[in-house]
């Protein structure tokens, strides 16, 4: 519900706050339509169209329309996925109209009660503390591995979750203990010559729950010449947070991330999250009212995307192998639309021996996981991902590699729904590049260099 | 802007026999969802309707139809909304139709060449389904990949093949209709000859929704061109390019395609398409021709000839791949033109093609003579230019200019024979001059024919016929 007084309160910030240029640039042609991907779900419903969305927008800002439930309910459905955006001739940005909206509404909207403790403790609490994040994902592990994970599934208590929970505990990656989080390095040197000097992005939860993807990023970092310095003074990129609208808490992450790197002298700052990384990138955007826009653009230029500095360190062109099978690529949406690599992870994975690459259709398609979207909206969630199901079917692979931890999670839930574990696996673009290299034996010859030139000479 | 559609129209008891008709999931009158259809792709138009429903076939549209009749409820039948003539604007509020649920392709008749489908199907699906059996179904208006078959009919849509196969009329075999009282007719047949009566396919193709509802629709398909070729000449003067247009067509050479895009338009669409434009060039023509190959070999060849006697530099594209970027460019334009500024006005002038070379000159003088920008592009083949200005409505006073120096466009236009509109209609936004062009006694006979089959005045009301005759031609206050 949303009262008559919060509705007036939105109103007059969309009327105050919401760029009105952006939204008159919508010309309302509707080439955007057939990409996105609620619009099609919905059955072909205007109102859950990004031309509906900024329709709505708009009104709202005219005075046309309160933003009543209806409203909210447009933008809630959304993915923020903003395929619509590559595809809009007239380059409307999305996905900025989107989110001062949704922190419009968040600001001004009084959320029941669980729900405002919930939010206040993932936005305030957790994401921003690195330390609590290493806690919970140690008490993740405990669960797992203490045996109480076998007690609680012995115990059907799982039954009690809706089912698509249930299938996400099952999904979670074994993740590593307190120590081996607490032990995480600052600085690698390159394999071989020097070619690049580069930061790495650490992410938050990539650093606890998916350490082991961060671990296979820093290796390849390191094959392929870089030298990688990891500043342990980062903090998570704050997306969730603008994403769910808190900009607020979201622009004091990054600048905290911007004095974390700047005095580096980097030649890049490398993530391997999409989502994260297509934060990070409009970090200029973020900030652009503020004293820091200069910085925040010095910061944004540097980001880049582990398979673009691959490849352009000619990674692809090195012999990488695996174990013959059929392999597709699910894109990262916010890895395409936003940081526009597509090309990279595909060629890269073109280049395995023994990898057949098979584009599945719509593979740009959004797998429905948008950040906590399925959580709070799992009937279209779940529709999205069958779709995309079907299609990761059609090509036969054995293994789905996506970019993004979100995707990838979505992925595997996806492979559970369909009753494919153990026939069918999703990996990291990163962990498989990675299998490539110890398969083709170069990682070996890599790490022991010494071994490898005492034993050529005796 | 116009803002209406408030009143209730729609009392309860009408409310719920639509929707024991069509169900309470097809029936929406919540303030977002009418706001959502409120608009297409016409600047400076938005009107609420009362209600939308989305019928799932023929006989439920019928029985609303007859229902609003009864009431004198207003219907605006909808595709996809991408018209340019505020044609399903809600002008008067009412019902907004939706043909989500009818979007099938019903039959692919191999033996006959014809396509048979409902309303809501996107062209561009139609175009793929038919090209996967070797057939061909030209007329591919720009916006294509959204645009819907109904769509298409009511507005005799025209694209880039336009020049050498047609537009949608050219196509439109036989129609189910369902008439302002209720009553479903069919028009036409699988049939190559057929004089049985008036030609009421015709008829209803480019009627804008203001005669009745097309339910179902079969369509002519030809053969798939064997090969195809794409160019691209460029010039560093404007009048060159648009006399090669003329050139070429008086060589008896009747190319496929025959664009034109100027500078101003190359650069927002190189913006956007990044393929690779040349921008430092004052014109360019994207050309194509299709068919055998040894005819497309030859053709190609003089159509080179041609415009490097107009001192153009030609590019040939190397694959099919950089063919369609260049026609996906193409088709970008007009949205990508409406990056520049908030308000994109586009007109739709047609000359015929003998004439083209002077409009082009005139556009560029008008612009020049009341100091606004101009960018130009258009199916100059057909002789149809769609001069389009970057503006923003909240600047008053060059609204004002932008409003003389179209006029003066259209002035032009019908000195030249031309007409008002090519291809985009009349809607509610030409309604009002629509007279220049029919005079009269035209308009008086195409409002008989109105009255005949919609004496309520319930089919789409307020567009194509003028409630009086407005003086501006773009601006409206
Ligand atoms: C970027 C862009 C490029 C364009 N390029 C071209 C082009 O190259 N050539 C061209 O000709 N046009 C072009 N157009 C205009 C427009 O796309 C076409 O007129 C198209 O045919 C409209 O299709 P639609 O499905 O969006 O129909 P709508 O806009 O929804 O409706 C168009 C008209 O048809 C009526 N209608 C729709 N369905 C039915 C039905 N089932 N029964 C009765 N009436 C119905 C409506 O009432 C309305 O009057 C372009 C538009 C845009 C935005
Ligand atoms: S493609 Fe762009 S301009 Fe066209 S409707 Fe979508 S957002 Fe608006
Ligand atoms: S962000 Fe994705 S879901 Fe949202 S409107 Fe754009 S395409 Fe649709």
């Amino acid at each position: 519900m949303i009262t008559a007084k919060e509705r007036a309160a939105i109103q007059q910030q969309f009327q105050a706050n919401m760029n009105e240029d952006e939204l008159m640039n919508c010309m309302r042609c509707g080439f955007c339509l057939p990409t996105c991907p609620t619009y099609i779900e919905s059955g072909l419903q205007e109102s859950h169209s990004p031309r509906g969305r900024i329709a709505l927008m708009k009104a709202v800002v005219d005075g046309l329309i309160e933003p009543d439930e209806d409203v909210e309910r447009s933008l809630n459905m959304c993915l923020g996925c903003r395929a619509c955006e590559p595809v809009c001739p007239s380059g409307v940005r999305y996905g900025h109209l989107l989110e001062e909206a949704r922190d419009i509404i968040a600001q001004n909207k009084r959320y029941p009660f669980l729900v405002r403790i919930i939010r206040k403790i993932v936005f305030n609490g957790l994401f921003p503390r690195q330390d609590r994040l290493r806690l919970l994902t140690s008490l993740i592990g405990f669960y797992q591995r203490s045996g109480l994970r076998t007690l609680v599934q012995r115990l059907g208590l799982l039954k009690l979750l809706p089912r698509h929970l249930a299938m996400m505990e099952h999904i979670l990656p074994e993740v590593p203990t307190w120590k081996e989080m607490n032990d995480r390095p600052k600085q690698l040197t390159p394999h071989g010559i020097k070619k690049r000097r580069v930061a790495f992005f650490t992410g938050c939860l990539m650093d606890t729950m998916f350490m082991k993807t961060n671990d296979a990023t820093m290796k390849l970092l390191q094959l392929a010449g870089c030298e990688v310095v990891i500043p342990s003074n980062q903090v998570c990129c704050g997306a969730l947070h603008g994403h769910g609208g808190e900009k607020k808490q979201a622009k004091e992450l990054a600048k905290r991330n911007i004095e974390a790197f700047e005095q580096l002298d980097v030649d890049y700052i490398i993530t391997n999250a999409g989502g994260c990384g297509a934060f990070l990138v409009e970090y200029d955007h973020l900030l652009k009212d503020d004293d820091w826009a200069e910085r925040a653009k010095a910061f944004a230029r540097k980001i880049k995307d582990i398979s673009e500095v691959l490849v352009e360190l000619n990674f692809h062109q090195t012999k990488l192998k695996v174990k013959p099978q059929v392999v597709t690529y699910q894109d990262s949406c916010h890895l395409r639309n936003v940081m526009k690599v597509a090309n990279a992870p595909r060629l890269l994975l073109q280049a395995i021996e023994g990898a057949e690459f098979r584009e599945m259709k719509d593979a740009d398609r959004c797998c429905g996981s948008a950040g906590i979207y399925n959580i709070v909206e799992p009937e279209m969630s779940m529709q999205i991902l069958d779709y995309k199901m079907t299609q990761a079917k059609q090509t036969k692979a054995t293994t789905i590699v996506t970019a993004n931890p979100g995707c990838l999670l979505q992925m595997k839930l996806g492979i559970e729904r369909e009753g494919l574990a153990g026939q069918v696996r999703a990996v990291h673009i990163v962990e498989f590049l990675l299998e490539a290299a110890v398969e083709s034996g170069l990682l070996e010859e890599r790490e022991k260099p010494m071994n490898e030139s005492v034993r050529k000479t005796s | 802007m116009e803002k209406k559609g408030w009143g209730k129209l729609i009392t309860e008891t009408v409310k719920q026999q639509l929707i024991q008709i069509v169900g309470c999931e097809n029936y929406d009158d919540s303030k977002a969802g009418r706001l959502v259809y409120s608009y297409d792709a016409t600047p400076q138009f938005q009107s609420l309707p009362d209600a939308v429903i989305a019928p799932r076939n023929t006989k439920e549209v019928a029985d609303i139809v007859k229902i609003c009749n009864e009431h004198r409820i207003p219907i605006v039948p909808r595709g996809s909304g991408t018209n340019l003539c505020a044609g399903t604007c809600p002008v008067e509020g009412g019902v907004v139709l939706i043909f989500k649920h009818m979007n099938k392709i019903l039959e692919i008749d191999e033996e006959n060449l014809t396509v048979t489908v409902q309303p809501g199907v996107i062209t561009l699906d139609l175009i793929k389904a038919v090209e996967e059996k070797g057939l061909f179904y030209p007329p591919d208006p720009s916006s294509m990949k959204i645009s819907t078959i109904g769509g298409n009919i009511n507005e005799n849509s025209g694209g880039l093949r336009g020049l050498k196969y047609g537009v949608t009329r050219d196509y439109v075999m036989a129609l189910e209709v369902v008439l302002a009282n209720g009553e479903v007719i069919r028009t036409g047949g699988k049939l190559a000859k057929d004089v049985a009566g008036y030609d009421f396919t015709r008829l209803f193709v480019g009627s804008e929704g203001t005669l009745g509802i097309i339910t179902e629709a079969t369509l002519k398909l030809i053969p798939l061109p064997e090969t195809k070729q794409t160019m691209l000449a460029l010039y560093q003067d404007l009048e060159a390019a648009a006399r090669s247009v003329s050139k070429i067509i008086a060589n008896k050479i009747i190319p496929t395609t025959l664009e034109f895009l100027d500078q101003p338009t190359l650069e927002v669409v190189e913006d956007y398409a990044r393929i690779g434009l040349p921008t430092d060039v004052k014109a360019v023509l994207l050309i194509e021709q299709d068919g055998p190959h040894e005819v497309v070999e030859r053709d190609m060849k003089r159509i080179a000839e041609i415009c490097q006697e107009e001192e153009a530099t030609v590019q040939i594209a190397r694959s099919e791949a950089e063919a369609d970027a260049l026609r996906t460019a193409r088709r970008s334009a007009l949205s990508a033109l409406a990056r520049l500024k908030p308000t994109t006005i586009l007109e739709d002038a047609t000359v015929p093609r003998s004439e083209i070379a002077k409009m082009v000159k005139a556009i560029n003088e008008i612009a020049a003579k009341y100091h606004v920008k101009i960018c130009t592009f258009g199916h100059a083949g057909d002789g149809n230019l769609h001069p389009t200005c970057p503006t923003d409505v909240r600047d008053r006073d060059e609204m004002e200019r932008v409003e003389k120096a179209f006029e003066e466009i259209f002035a032009k236009a019908i000195e030249l024979g031309g007409t008002i509109t090519g291809e985009h209609g009349v809607g509610a936004m030409k309604a009002p001059y629509l007279e220049w062009k029919l005079g009269k006694a035209g308009i008086e006979a195409m409002k008989a024919v109105k009255q005949a089959l919609d004496p309520n005045g319930i089919m789409n009301p307020g567009k194509i016929f003028a409630k009086s005759e407005r003086k501006r031609v773009v601006v409206t206050r």
